[in-house]
């Protein structure tokens, strides 16, 4: 195609999900512990 | 900040996986944009966009923390192909069908910014966009979904390889028929699309 004619630098480079996403999900992150016990596997997420 | 930046996303997983929690807040500030595109580009709901970028890094957390990630130098591909099968589950739990564009809320025309065009040239450049838009949603499905990530998207062909789950070449021949079909309808309906 000799001109591209969608505009997608402006239009999708800039979205980005809300900060309460974000930090919703480093929380978890930093809350969750997941232990293996032999075949088993348990996820504590601690406060 | 500038060497965080450049640190490749494998030693990043490494780090993270090590227990340094602050290499995942770097990972998702580096990608967020193009991951949070990729999932609005399906589902033009805020909201529901936010669910479903937090679902995606629920799901790569588990994995990491449980030490279950092994495709080192593939970080994005891997976490837009789990966005991608959550937005497939969510439009089968809706039962909709996906690749809805142009609502209210959402208009690639609300972003668009060319002070320097004549009122009449806007009106010509928003026509041919549209028409354009029209065109590409003609394609077969396989061809159209890679039109949109590459040239809405700005994937790159690995990139868009690895999510649609089919080969480069695969992808690459997708995009020329895509070409040569977007050609015929031009033709075909004698559209201008000149400004």
């Amino acid at each position: 195609m000799a001109k591209l004619y969608s505009k997608k630098r402006n239009s999708i480079k800039e979205m980005k999900p809300s900060a309460a996403t974000i930090s919703f999900i480093l929380s978890y992150s930093q809350a969750l512990k997941i232990v293996k016990v032999g075949k088993l596997t348990f996820d504590t997420l601690s406060n | 900040m500038a060497n965080k930046v450049q640190t490749p996303d494998a030693i990043l997983l490494h780090d993270y996986i090590s227990g340094n929690e602050s290499a995942l807040q770097i990972l998702i500030e580096r990608h967020q944009s193009k991951i949070y595109g990729f999932i609005y580009s399906k589902i033009q709901d805020r909201t529901v966009c936010d669910d479903i970028f937090q679902d995606t890094f629920i799901k790569v957390i588990k994995t990491l923390k449980t030490k279950g990630y092994s495709e080192e130098g593939k970080f994005l591909p891997w976490v837009m192909r789990i966005a991608s099968n959550l937005v497939i589950d969510y439009f089968r739990h809706n039962k909709k069908m996906p690749f809805q564009r142009e609502t209210d809320e959402y208009s690639i025309f609300n972003f668009m910014t060319d002070s320097s065009l004549s009122i009449e040239n806007q009106l010509i450049e928003n026509q041919v966009e549209l028409d354009v838009r029209k065109i590409v949603e003609q394609l077969p499905d396989d061809q159209k979904e890679v039109i949109k990530m590459r040239f809405y998207e700005d994937l790159s062909f690995k990139e868009i390889s690895e999510i649609t789950g089919v080969s480069i070449n695969t992808a690459l021949g997708r995009m020329r028929y895509a070409v040569i079909n977007l050609r015929k309808i031009i033709e075909k309906n004698n559209i201008i699309l000149t400004n």
